[in-house]
């Protein structure tokens, strides 16, 4: 019985059978991984014009990347933003998750719709919204305003990736640990945090990559010598087509490759 | 003996364990004051101020006039309808195309779903500028897209693909498969597979298996990537900005350029709390008819 | 509901190969019409292959299944026509009571009215009328079962498979059901195949039971030729208790253990060594000196352990330095069971009829 005649399903159709379901699955997965990763061949293309396929390879636009005083403060200046951001979103999201988890309180769950509000309120009247507010408190253009507003977006995710951790962790252990002596913050740190450690770093990685990738708040909270490399280019696409966006964009998408198949990795350690 | 000063009644002791409960339990609670403290000075505050600015004129005082130009003007109703068919063509698109992958993602054996998956995680992880950038090539007159298509004879001549309606629906469907693609593979991979062998075993034939049984059970899944994919829609902002080319506007758009242009908050403020109430009454109809708990907190 | 047609099955040469391992090992079996015919095993002995094999959800390497004169080893799954409760119940959540039963009628193109006449008998049949409407995640465990069964035969199949269907249910409940069960086997006389692991389950519910293992049949026979005429170790071992005595064999045929005569000649010749399975409860309590007659064999020996269970006393007697056997016993007013203290001098006797031989493992 070869391949294409054994059974792939539980109702005995064989692979032969829907080898459509194949094809049709092949080309929409080409679909999704195509227009992500073509910006890698573009940037190393010679031409000022975007052109696919490049006519002549160069580093020029890496070049160019590197040189600029805008683009490396802007990569700073984002880099910077997400490290912070993952250092405040994750404890403040894993808190939140624990408290909402394990107290029994009749609140746990309002408070719970009410940390999920920046999942649901669309960005750009959050992103109008706070500009107009952090003007109001001269947050604008700095570092600090553009770390509250990203930790906001991204506690909601870290508290999800947290609960979902706690659900699947017996919660037990830790009152064992209280029987023998420990205070409930001792048992959580001692015998809680490392079993889910790994959750705790996946959230971490979601809230730097959410504040890193982030558009539409930087545009308008971020500016000036604190603009973030989203605003620079969001600007570059829609006014001029500068070909180092395709430089950058190849960086940002070894970047994004790297998180993701770190927490691919750290999924398989967790089994 | 002396008697230890902590053995009283039996009663007093109730109402203590009672009291000391709930102070841990308010204590605990507290434990989520950081991110509630957050949240409310990015989201809540600055949202209720942009509400209240909706209903104040240019002097101050309490006004309707910003809700009353939106009815009238038309060219606010063009927004809504444009936002309302880019969201709703966009989730089709997504649906048509996301439900056969996440089926085949979901009938995978163990070993190989983590590789497949990767093609659905990897444009999730990338930025959506990357993404929407490479659209624009792609989309080029001069493009990819259009130079295979010639080359292969499906047109002749190099066909607008982009700065408009086509390239605006085709970057964003691209950005939103996978919102749509994981709910809905949650969902399939709880379908238990002796349901199937009992369909099977009963009489439906494979492809009256996969209606009657199936495709109800993944319904829920379904819904909710579906649902995702709506509301984000309605907001979307860079992506249309750049692919439509100024001639696809939405609601997002609307609200920066009456920022930019005319500086009127309380306009733009107006539209973002309509945004704000289409997108809250979506959700709302949809927890009406259906039930999407797990489905939708399960997986990201 | 009375089935006058229900179908025979014919299994020959049956195999099927997971990579290495031989999940069936060209398997014969002649399943009766209208038989109650358990399949009987340990975990991973081929049983629950078997019944899918039966059932068509997996295509056996080599071999033949014949219902009747019908080959069907290569017809798919929905155009067997048997019935089948899974273990799980498999029963679709997104439907009622009522549609789930209906649901294979509805396929086969009956009409809503007889649809909704059938699944009313069936709900009866396993007395759950009134239950029609209710939704699967409203029942309970016992009530779901049998939802599960009557899907299974409300479209009158003429073979019905059953795998481990009563795992699920607590002591009490599956003992009830198993007596269900047999009442609407005998009701329906459907041909029915049952996968068990559970002895006691077989013994009560079975015309026949196939016990099976590493893939292979190792004695296919009635409970009650199965419990008292096992015919190797394993069978021995699985159906109910036993200890197993070495014997050895004499120079003209004879079996011993010890010096009781056990035999007096081999049951077959070929065969070297022998071994004896004494049931414990065929074990009688003797008074007083006794030895061993025609009648009986009797062993000597002291108590190492007593522990009452209630309707039945369970001790170790150990007769020598490394054999001890199990012996038990009812508790009733006549029992002597006051015999049995820790480290007492017991004689035990076994009846020549209740006699068990056995080949050692390693031979034919």
């Amino acid at each position: 019985m070869s391949w294409w005649t054994s059974p792939a399903t539980e109702t005995q159709i064989s692979h032969g059978d829907r080898f459509w379901l194949y094809v049709v699955a092949a080309i929409i997965m080409l679909l999704l991984i195509i227009p992500t990763l073509i910006v890698i061949p573009m940037s190393f293309s010679d031409s000022q014009y975007l052109e696919f396929p490049p006519e002549q390879w160069s580093l020029r636009w890496y070049g160019e990347y590197f040189d600029s005083t805008k683009w490396m403060r802007a990569t700073v200046t984002s880099l910077q933003v997400g490290f912070f951001t993952l250092l405040v979103a994750t404890p403040l999201g894993t808190m939140a998750a624990y408290a909402l988890f394990v107290s029994g309180h009749r609140f746990a769950k309002t408070i719970f719709m009410l940390l999920i509000t920046p999942m649901i309120v669309p960005v750009i009247l959050i992103a109008i919204g706070v500009f107009y507010a952090f003007g109001r408190m001269g947050l604008n253009n700095s570092i600090t305003g553009l770390v509250l507003a990203h930790t906001a977006m991204a506690t909601p995710l870290v508290m999800i990736v947290i609960t979902a951790a706690l659900r699947s962790y017996d919660l037990n252990q830790e009152r064992v640990a209280r029987s023998l002596g420990a205070t409930r913050i001792k048992a959580f740190f001692t015998v809680t945090l490392p079993q889910i450690k790994f959750s705790v770093v996946t959230a971490g990685l979601l809230s730097f990559l959410t504040s890193f990738d982030e558009v539409i708040i930087a545009i308008f909270v971020s500016g000036g010598n604190n603009a973030t490399l989203t605003k620079h280019m969001f600007a570059a696409l829609r006014d001029y087509i500068d070909p180092t966006i395709a430089a950058i964009s190849t960086i940002m998408v070894g970047v994004s490759t790297v998180l993701l198949l770190a927490t691919q990795f750290i999924d398989r350690r967790k089994k | 003996m002396p008697v230890s000063p902590e053995i009283e009644t039996p009663m007093l002791h109730g109402q203590e364990l009672q009291s000391q409960k709930k102070r841990e339990e308010w204590v605990l609670l507290g434990l989520s004051l950081p991110a509630i403290f957050v949240i409310a000075l990015v989201v809540i505050l600055p949202v209720g101020w942009l509400f209240y600015l909706s209903f104040v004129d240019g002097h101050g005082s309490f006004s309707l006039e910003h809700y009353q130009k939106m009815v009238e003007y038309k060219s606010y109703a063009r927004v809504f309808i444009t936002t309302f068919k880019v969201s709703a063509l966009t989730t089709l698109i997504c649906i048509v195309l996301g439900y056969p992958i996440a089926y085949f993602l979901a009938a995978l054996p163990s070993r190989w779903s983590g590789i497949f998956m990767l093609a659905v995680l990897l444009p999730f992880w990338t930025s959506l500028l990357v993404r929407t950038y490479a659209w624009l090539v792609l989309l080029q007159r001069k493009g990819l897209l259009n130079d295979l298509a010639i080359q292969i004879g499906l047109w002749d001549s190099p066909v607008k693909l982009v700065h408009n309606m086509t390239g605006t629906l085709i970057g964003m469907a691209h950005i939103m498969l996978p919102f749509l693609v994981l709910p809905l593979y949650g969902a399939m991979k709880k379908i238990e597979p002796d349901m199937m062998q009992a369909a099977s075993n009963l009489g439906a034939s494979p492809v009256r298996a996969f209606f009657s049984i199936y495709l109800p059970l993944s319904v829920s899944g379904l819904v909710a990537g579906a649902l995702i994919v709506f509301v984000l829609c309605l907001g979307f902002y860079v992506t249309p900005a750049v692919l439509g080319g100024g001639r696809v506007v939405m609601v997002a758009t609307q609200i920066t350029a009456i920022l930019e242009h005319q500086f009127d908050w309380g306009a733009a403020s107006a539209l973002g709390v309509v945004l704000l109430l289409a997108t809250v009454l979506v959700l709302y109809l949809a927890g009406r008819f259906f039930k999407f708990d797990t489905a939708l907190f399960g997986k990201r | 509901m009375n089935n006058s047609t229900a179908l025979p099955i014919s299994i020959r040469g049956l195999t099927k190969k997971y990579g290495d391992l031989n999940a069936l090992n060209s398997v014969d079996l002649e399943i009766k019409s209208s038989e109650f015919l358990t399949l009987l095993g340990p975990s991973g002995s081929g049983k629950t292959t078997l019944l899918m094999a039966i059932a068509g959800f997996n295509r056996p390497d080599a071999g033949s299944i014949k219902f009747g004169d019908a080959e069907m080893v290569l017809t798919p799954p929905h155009k067997r026509d048997v019935g089948m409760v899974f273990q799980s119940y498999a029963l679709f959540p997104h439907m009622t009571v009522s549609e789930n039963i209906g649901f294979p009628l509805k396929l086969r193109g009956l009409a809503a009215k007889e649809v909704m006449g059938r699944v009313d008998e069936a709900l009866a049949t396993v007395q759950l009328s009134g239950l029609g409407d209710r939704a699967i995640d409203q029942l309970s465990g016992g009530q779901r079962q049998r939802v599960a069964l009557a899907r299974a035969f409300v479209f009158r199949p003429r073979i019905l498979l059953m795998d481990e269907p009563l795992s699920a249910l607590d002591k009490k409940l599956r003992e009830h059901m198993q007596i269900e069960l047999k009442q609407i086997h005998r009701q329906l006389g459907v041909t029915t195949v049952y996968v068990t692991h559970d002895q006691r389950e077989a013994l009560t519910m079975s015309d026949r039971i196939a016990v099976i293992n590493h893939g292979e049949l190792a004695q296919v026979d009635t409970p009650e030729a199965i419990y008292n005429r096992p015919k190797d170790q394993f069978v021995a071992d699985f159906i109910g208790e036993s200890t197993m005595l070495s014997l050895t064999r004499g120079g003209d045929g004879r079996l011993s253990f010890g010096s009781e005569i056990i035999s007096s000649s081999s049951p077959n010749p070929s065969v070297s060594k022998w071994s004896l399975v004494v049931r414990p409860e065929r074990l009688h309590l003797l008074e007083g000196d006794v030895n061993t007659s025609e009648k009986q064999v009797v062993f000597r020996g002291h108590v190492k352990e007593y522990v009452f269970q209630g309707e039945t006393a369970f001790a170790l007697i150990a007769l020598d330095d490394v054999t001890i056997l199990s012996v038990r016993f009812g508790t009733g007013a006549g029992s002597r069971i006051q015999l049995l203290e820790p480290g007492a001098l017991v004689s035990v006797g076994l009846m020549r009829e209740d006699i068990i031989l056995i080949p050692q493992e390693g031979q034919t």
